[in-house]
Order: structure tokens, then sequence, then C-alpha cells
């Protein structure tokens, strides 16, 4: 039996880069041994991505993207998630591990590029896993917002309104532009195929395309560590870096482990309270579209209100132009400015662990301002929380715009030679 | 050496643990994902047995109602139909209802519950055309000089006597399917459940 | 720096002031009481199932219910033929629009969809259904303290009888109908219990289900856990 297994393997090998991919990306894949809890959320990630494709493929066999009203006047695109609930065997359970995956990937997500944030992941020699995972980042928000949109609820309707209203604020070619992404002139039937259509295949293509890339990416340079120290600058006679580990055996079994107590909290959520206080699945979304009735109070899901926060904490007009607009480039250039973090960090050091009192100060403010301008964008607007939401804002910017600047005069400690726990 | 075959047991032995645990595990989270292809509750309501009121129902004349989304021919029969069951036994392929094109209570020479009345699947065993009505018996039913009368398939030319069984040397190789079905009282039947009660 | 680290924590907390209140009493729990909820789907069916469709609730899911498919085809089915058929109206929703001046919406997940930071769907109905009070100002003569200026009439008025706005917002009964007050709440409160029950039927099979996926998730990380510590005690 074995003798035949390692033949088939042969007639593979010579034909296929199966064990030569193996080793690559697996059994020879020398990783730090020091990776922390922090180093979980990548595996995670990868997790989620294909548990919201498999669920998805078992939603869209029932789902109908359809706004015409049925015979009981309901739109068909809502009546069908409530045939999933109901009629489907097992449809709820489908539908629930779909929506509770949704927040779950953009909690991973935040996590996942914290660590990075943490540990300066994003620096030199790894600034294209950085932009390739901030393109995973932005595919991501285009593929909730599509989403959202096919359940056909009052806030899937009114948010999708709303944000693309947004592109109408545009000097020149916003109200056009608006009208051809929605395909009419307000949100409608047209818009939900569409969206449909982006969100079930195209962004997914894209974005697991984008996730091979980062990996692949990851893989060219190796991976970072706590520590932020090159573990390739030590090798052993054997050209294997002295504090490396294949990653198989050694984080595919870790990463199980951590897979496990994950799918713990996932399931407790999506068993015991899939609606999660209204933030998962939002109560306002259980009314059917009516492009009639606005909702008193329109907020977007959980992980896009602190980018709401800033979109609605700009209320000035700048030159001629509506502060609509430059809401609009806050809110983009909050996502945006992301994408330079390995070359605005001037540091000597990678790890947070060897930075000094200033950054070590400046992510804790930042923590706190992204942390608050989540939570005001939950809320509706007041002065006060405007004002809040202004200085959170600037803080958030400064944060980057100032980087280059504080993070050469800050007081760093000498990173060790090799890696500490 | 002898330590590390030790290590090694072990390890393996707990590998093979919480592959299997892992494995059942896997198998389970499966099962929903496959079950909810099954019919949906709309699909099975959709499905639902049918009820059908024969009280009008003329002798020599015939009935069709849908059935799961399929034609079903309720044909109350005259004597002189029920005789030509006789003759054609030998024209037939399957007499005597060997395959299981009927429910077990239908094994019989008529084919049915109350010698008069059949219920069939109006469907043509060979191809799923449904065949036509050919009641008229002799050389005007336009078929052949002795036709008893029956059914004939406009598709292929397969031809059905009043069980419903198929003629030989015809493409369609089977008998007409005979619906599960029971009688609520002398002229009501119900189409989808079987005499057990049970639902097809 | 930390003093306006402190501001900033504490500002939400001062902006939480503002918005709109409601005043919700909390809904009795008729979950799993199968005698309350089958008298509210019967109250359902009777007083509402008219200008209210449920157009995702089969009827035979009543089985749920501990209703046998005779039981609810005998007792609960006045605008259907068939148990696996959908609760729906004959009632179009252009001419409810007409009639009334908005549509009564569908009730099937209303339970789900009334639910806010102020209290829960049920909670949120319960007063709704025992908040009705005369207004001659309002063309159908009810207002209602939860939802202004309601186009809906009080249904249940006779086993309720008619309240009357008084002093301070107080609502007070002055016309009592065929039931004492102790009598209409538990009646509401079925009513109320059917409604959350039919907005989530699985509800209960969910959270079975939770505690065995749990459960045998724990196991799983049992092994899990001891198959990395084998693993790991090669690294140093």
């Amino acid at each position: 039996m074995k003798a035949q297994m390692t033949a088939l393997l042969g007639w593979v090998d010579e034909r296929f880069p199966l064990t030569a991919n193996w080793k690559a990306h697996l059994s020879e894949y020398y990783a730090p041994k020091n990776f922390n809890f922090w180093y979980f959320f990548g595996s995670l990630a990868l997790l989620v991505l294909v548990l919201q494709i498999v669920t998805g493929i078992f939603l869209t066999m029932h789902y109908k993207p359809d706004a015409a009203l049925n015979a009981s006047g309901v739109p068909v695109a809502f009546a069908s998630v409530e045939y999933i609930m109901r009629d489907v065997p097992w449809g709820w359970m489908i539908r629930y591990m779909h929506s509770t995956g949704a927040s779950a990937f953009f909690l991973v997500v935040y996590l996942h590029m914290f660590r990075g944030l943490l540990y300066g992941s994003y620096r030199k020699p790894r600034e294209l896993i950085w932009l390739f995972g901030m393109f995973i980042f932005l595919m991501l928000m285009a593929e909730a917002f599509f989403g959202y949109l096919l359940p056909w609820g009052q806030m899937s309707f009114w948010g999708a309104q709303v944000i693309v209203n947004l592109f109408s604020a545009i000097p020149l070619i916003g109200p056009d532009l608006s009208i051809w992404l929605r395909g009419d002139f307000v949100v409608g039937d047209a818009t939900l195929n569409r969206f449909f259509a982006f969100h079930v295949i195209a962004v997914p293509l894209v974005l697991v395309g984008l996730v091979a890339a980062h990996l692949l990416a990851l893989h060219e340079v190796g991976s970072n560590n706590p520590d932020g120290i090159e573990i390739k600058k030590k090798k052993g006679a054997d050209g294997i870096p002295l504090d490396g580990i294949p990653f198989h055996p050694y984080y595919t079994v870790k990463d199980i482990v951590g897979v496990v107590v994950f799918l713990m909290v996932f399931t407790a959520i999506m068993f015991f309270m899939p609606e999660f206080g209204g933030y998962f699945l939002e109560y306002n979304n259980f009314f059917p579209a009516d492009p009639l009735v606005t909702p008193p109070h329109i907020a977007p899901v959980w992980y896009f209100t602190p980018y709401y926060s800033m979109l609605r904490a700009v209320t000035v007009n700048f030159f001629w132009i509506d502060a609509k607009f430059w809401g609009v480039v806050a809110m983009g250039g909050g996502v945006v400015i992301l994408l330079f973090l390995p070359w605005l960090d001037r540091s000597p050091v990678k790890s947070i662990r060897y930075k000094g009192p200033i950054f070590k100060s400046a992510v804790a403010i930042f923590v706190v301002c992204f942390l608050i301008l989540g939570y005001l964008g939950m809320l509706a607007p007041t002065p006060l929380r405007t004002l809040v939401s202004q200085i959170c804002t600037m803080l958030y910017f400064a944060f980057f715009l100032l980087m280059p600047i504080y993070s050469q005069l800050d007081k760093c400690k000498p990173e060790p030679e090799r890696v500490t726990g | 050496m002898a330590l590390d075959d030790k290590v090694d047991c072990g390890r393996r032995r707990l590998i093979v643990a919480t592959a299997t645990v892992g494995g059942v595990a896997g198998f389970a989270a499966a099962v929903p994902f496959v079950a909810s292809m099954l019919p949906s509750e709309r699909a099975r309501s959709a499905g639902a047995p049918v009820e059908v009121d024969i009280s009008k129902l003329a002798p020599g004349q015939m009935l069709t109602v849908e059935w799961r989304g399929k034609p079903v021919w309720i044909i109350n029969r005259t004597k002189e139909m029920l005789d030509s069951l006789k003759k054609t036994d030998d024209k037939v392929s399957d007499p005597k209802s060997g395959k299981q094109m009927q429910p077990e209570y239908c094994r019989n020479e008529t084919r049915s519950i109350k010698p008069e009345i059949l219920v069939a699947v109006g469907i043509c065993t060979h191809l799923g055309c449904s065949p036509t009505e050919k009641f008229k018996t002799g050389a005007e039913s336009g078929i052949e000089a002795d036709w008893p009368g029956g059914f004939f398939c406009p598709c292929h030319g397969s031809t059905f006597d009043l069980a419903g069984r198929v003629y030989k040397g015809k493409p369609a190789p089977d008998n007409l399917e005979i619906p599960a079905h029971k009688y609520l009282g002398d002229t009501k039947i119900v189409i989808g459940i079987g005499q057990d009660g049970k639902e097809a | 720096m930390k003093k306006l680290l402190f501001v900033l924590l504490f500002a939400p907390l001062v902006a939480l002031a503002a918005g709109v209140e409601l005043h919700l009493d909390k809904a009795p729990n008729r979950a799993g009481d199968m005698a309350a909820l089958q008298n509210g789907a019967k109250i359902f069916v009777n007083y509402c199932l008219n200008c209210h469709s449920a157009s995702y609730m089969r009827y035979n899911r009543l089985r749920d219910l501990d209703l046998t498919e005779d039981q609810i085809r005998e007792n609960l089915m006045f605008a259907a033929d068939k148990v696996g058929e959908l609760m729906r109206i004959s009632m179009q929703r252009a001419e409810a629009k007409l009639w009334f001046g908005a549509a009564p919406p569908d009730l099937t997940i209303i339970a789900r969809a009334r639910a806010s930071e102020f209290g829960s769907g049920s909670d949120w109905l319960y007063t709704y259904l025992r908040g009705f009070y005369r207004d001659d100002k309002r063309p159908t003569g009810w207002n209602n303290v939860v939802f202004e200026n309601v186009g809906m009439p009080h249904v249940l008025w006779e086993l309720q009888g008619q309240q009357v706005m008084g002093e301070g917002h107080k609502l007070a009964i002055a016309k009592p109908g065929k039931l004492k007050p102790e009598e209409y709440d538990a009646l509401v409160a079925d009513l109320v219990g059917y409604l959350q029950y039919m907005a989530e039927p699985m509800a209960q099979t969910r959270k079975q289900l939770g505690v065995v996926v749990l459960i045998a998730l724990g196991v799983l990380f049992v092994f899990a856990y001891a198959l990395k510590r084998e693993f790991w005690k090669d690294v140093h």
C-alpha cells in the first residue's frame, strides 16, 4: 500500500509541483518559533473566508435577488431569506453562520491588522504583503457592502441609498456616476441584481486571488515575529534559521487549537445570540425595504462605524465644494492612509517591544480614538458627539501623518540578537 | 532508540485520536449542508396529496388531475373495458404487473383498488410524453382493426391497455405508474397517500 | 495627555443623554408554554389574520405547538385549504393602503423587527396591544402610547374595554370590556408569546443544538490542545 502511494505521488510530482509546494509552504517553510496570540488571526481569517464561501454557495441555492413584490406584497428577495430560515432544511443555521461570519471576518481582520501595527509587519521587506492586505481589506468592505443589500430590508435599502448617494457628492461626475452605479435613479431591482453578481462571484474571485498573492508575498520574504527581528540573519550550518521551526507540523497543530477556540466563540454567538443585540443582525432589517419610509436612524453595520464617524465629522465646506464631499474624502482617506504605513514608520526598530514611549502612547491614543469613532458611528449625531468625532478623526490622521517625525524622535531600546518568548 | 519509539507511538495515537474526533465533527458539520439540498417545505407543500371527487365521473369517462407536476388519470371503466383486459393479457409485456410500477394493493388484474376505477400517472414510461386516450375500439381508433381500447403515445408509438399495461415490442419498457392512493369514502380519492396512510 | 484620554473616554457617556425614549412593559415569558402558545395562535388567527398576513409562516409549522394537522385544519384555518399553505390573506396591499392609509404590515417576524435598545420586540408588542386609548382626533377614534397616530384601530377593544389618556400621561379604563385587566393582560401575553414563537420557530432547536455543538467542540479542544502540547515539546 505504502509503495503504491509513493509511486502515485511520484507520478504526480513529475507533472505537478505537489511535493515541492508542500515543502516550500508547509513542511520546510521556517517560521519564527515565538509566535504569540496575535498570530492566530491570519489563519482564522482564511478559515472565515472559506466559511463564508461555503455558506454563501448554499444560500445562493435558495436566495432570489428580486425586488418585485410577491403575491403577499412582500419583496421576493426579502421573502426568500425567510424561506431559507423556515422552509429549507437547516437553512436557518446556514443563514446564521453567514451573518455571524460576516462580523467575525471583520473582527478577525481588524485584530490581524493590529498585529501588523504592533510588530511592524509592514516594514521592509514586507511592504507588498501589507499592500496586498490593504487591498484585501478594501475588497472585504466592498463585499460586505454589496452583501448587505441582498436581504433587502430597511437598513439594507437605506444604507445602500446613502452610500451610493455619497458618490453624487463628487464634483462634476458625481450624479451621473451614482446613476451608473445604481443602474437606476434610485436603489432598486437593477441595483439589487448587480450587487448580487458582485457579491457572489466578482469580489470573491478577486479576494481569493489577493489572498493567494498575500501568502505568496509572505512566503517569499518569511514571517515577521513579536520581536521584529529577522530570523534569516542567523542560520545554522544546514541553512535553516536558528529561531525557525517548520510551519508544518508546529503551526498547523497550533492553529488547529486556535480554530477550535474560535469556533467555540463563533458557535456560541451563532446558536445563542445570532442577532448579537442588534449589531450582527440589525432589528430594523426585519422590515422589508420601503422606498417611501426612511428609518429614523440609519447607521451602518458596526464594522463600518469608525469610518462612518469620520464621514459625518466633516461639517465645514471647503472652497466651493460641499462638506459632504470632504466627508467622503476623510472617510476614504482614513482607509487609504493605512496603505502608506510602511513608509511613514521611520523607527530603527520594527516591534513595539523595542520602541519608545512616544510610539507606545501614539498607538494607545490611536486605538482609543478608533474605538470611540466606532462607538459614535452607531449613534445619532449631536453637537457634542460631532465635536468628539472631529477630535478623534484628527488624532487618527495625526497618528499617521506625524509618524515620520515621532518615530524618529522616539528613544528605542536595543533589539535582541535572537528571539525572545 | 527505544525511547524514540515510545514517543512516536504515543504521538501517532494522539494524531489518530484527534483526527478521528475532528473527522466526526467535520462530518456532523457537513450533514446540514447536504440536507439543505433536500426538498424544502415549499416543495413538499406543492407536492402534497391531492383530493379528487369522482362522484360525477360517469362510466367510460376520464378525469385528469395534477399531482407533483404530473398528470394523473382517473378512469371509470365500463364492463366492456374491463373485459377487454383479458383479451390484452397476451399482448402486453408484463401482464401480471411483476415489475413494481404500482403499490402492492394494486398488483392485480385491474391494477386498481376498486375494479372500475383506474388511477394512473399519465406519463409514458419511454421518454415522458403524455399518451392520448384511445377508448374507441376497432378500426375507428385509427390504430389497428382489433384495437380493444387503451392509450397511444404519439411521440414514439407506444401503446397501453385499459389497465395501463404496455404492449409488447414497443419503445416504452414498463406499465404506466400507479401512484399511491386511497379512498376517503366511496367517491373521494386522495392521490399521494397510500393505503397504509403514508405519504408517497 | 492623560487628562485628554480621560475626557475622551467619558465624553460618549455624556452624549448618551439625548434621544427619543420609549418606556416598555416587560412581556411575560411564554416560550415553551404550549397551552399559552396554542391560545395565542387561536387569538392571532381569529383577530389578526384578516388584515395582517403572516406570509412566511406555514399552517403545518404549528405542529411545533403540539397540535396535530387535523387540529390545525379544523380550528385554525379559515383562509386556506391545505395545511401546508402559507398564512396569506386575500386583501391586496394597494387596496389596504387606500382603505387604512397604510398597508397593515406582515406580522410573521414583527417580534424581531420591533426590538430596540428599549426592550425586546415582545416588550414592544405587549405594551402596544395594551396601550390603545380613545382619541377623537384620529380617523379610527384610537391612538396608541407606543405608536403615535397609528392607523390601526383597537381590534381587541371589546375584550379590554376603552382606555383614555388621563392626567400625567396615565391610561385608565373608562368603559370596562369583557375581560378584567389581568385577564386581558394574560391574553395579550399569550398572543405576544405566539408572535415571538412565529418570528423564529426554530429558536428552541437552535439553543438545544448550540449546547451539543459547544460540548462537542470542548471535546475536540481537549484533543487538539493535547496534540499541540505533544508536538511543541520539541521546541525550545
